[in-house]
């Protein structure tokens, strides 16, 4: 259904028509991380004063390092979302959101890959 | 035109102007703790990071995170964690058409806050169990 007229939508006033999809994933994330999450902060609480060794193990069994890559990727999207909605809604002046939030999504994807080449780097040893 | 019409768009919501309700209070948390656990992925990442440099950065990560200053930051993050986690599933519920007369919500916040300071509690006690086993 349409509440609005042409001129509206060719002004670009009415719906982007693209936000469905990141309420969307972000419903998708946040249903995956409840699993995810209570494993991982488990596994952290337990870690938190173990030797090197120990933790270092941890991430040697192929189920860990591939749950650790997926948690890591749909922790990052799901707070890069979820950042994006608060500056869309607190920050008024156009061109410093786009810019923040376009700094959030470099920054996000950056830290990913960051803890997954980590992980790589203990897996492959 | 179009720049004007633009510039008088509402944006939401107007934190200073309404009065602090249970209802409101839980919403601020949940964006708020969603804040602090983006803090604690940014320090999971320096947490591998540490642990693929090798045994010193890790022993150097640990003892940071040990310090009274680090133990302050994780009982923070384990407290945000559960209530992100608990009031998650409250909006989850929600995005299934569930629960949304004034009493079930009030009584659904109040239970958000309890379990996630009962979880944060057992969570502590586990990680204080599991470190004596090391020592």
């Amino acid at each position: 259904m349409r509440f609005e007229t042409n001129l509206r939508r060719a002004l670009g006033l009415g719906s982007a028509k693209s936000g469905v999809h990141s309420w969307i994933m972000q419903r998708f994330t946040a249903i995956a991380l409840i699993p995810l999450s209570l494993w991982f902060v488990g596994i952290f609480i337990l870690h938190l004063k173990a030797p090197f060794d120990i933790s270092y193990r941890q991430f040697s069994s192929p189920w860990t390092m591939t749950l650790s890559v997926f948690f890591i990727l749909v922790m990052f999207y799901h707070g890069y979302l979820g950042l994006k909605v608060i500056l869309e809604d607190y920050i008024p002046h156009e061109l410093t959101k786009w810019l923040l939030i376009m700094l959030t999504k470099f920054f996000s994807l950056f830290m990913a890959l960051l803890a997954i080449v980590s992980l790589f780097r203990i897996f492959l040893k | 035109m179009r720049s004007l019409l633009k510039k008088k768009r509402p944006l939401s919501p107007h934190l200073q102007v309404y009065k602090i309700q249970i209802t409101s209070l839980l919403s601020i948390m949940h964006r708020g703790t969603g804040i602090v656990l983006y803090g604690g992925a940014i320090l999971w990442t320096l947490w591998f990071v540490a642990l693929a440099e090798g045994p010193h950065a890790y022993v150097e990560m640990q003892n940071f995170l040990l310090s009274p200053f680090g133990l302050m930051m994780l009982v923070g993050w384990s407290f945000s964690f559960f209530y992100h986690l608990c009031n998650g599933i409250r909006h989850l519920m929600w995005d299934l058409g569930l629960g949304y007369d004034m009493s079930t919500v009030r009584l659904s916040g109040g239970l958000v806050v309890v379990t996630s300071l009962l979880l944060s509690c057992i969570a502590w006690m586990i990680g204080i169990w599991a470190g004596g086993n090391y020592t």
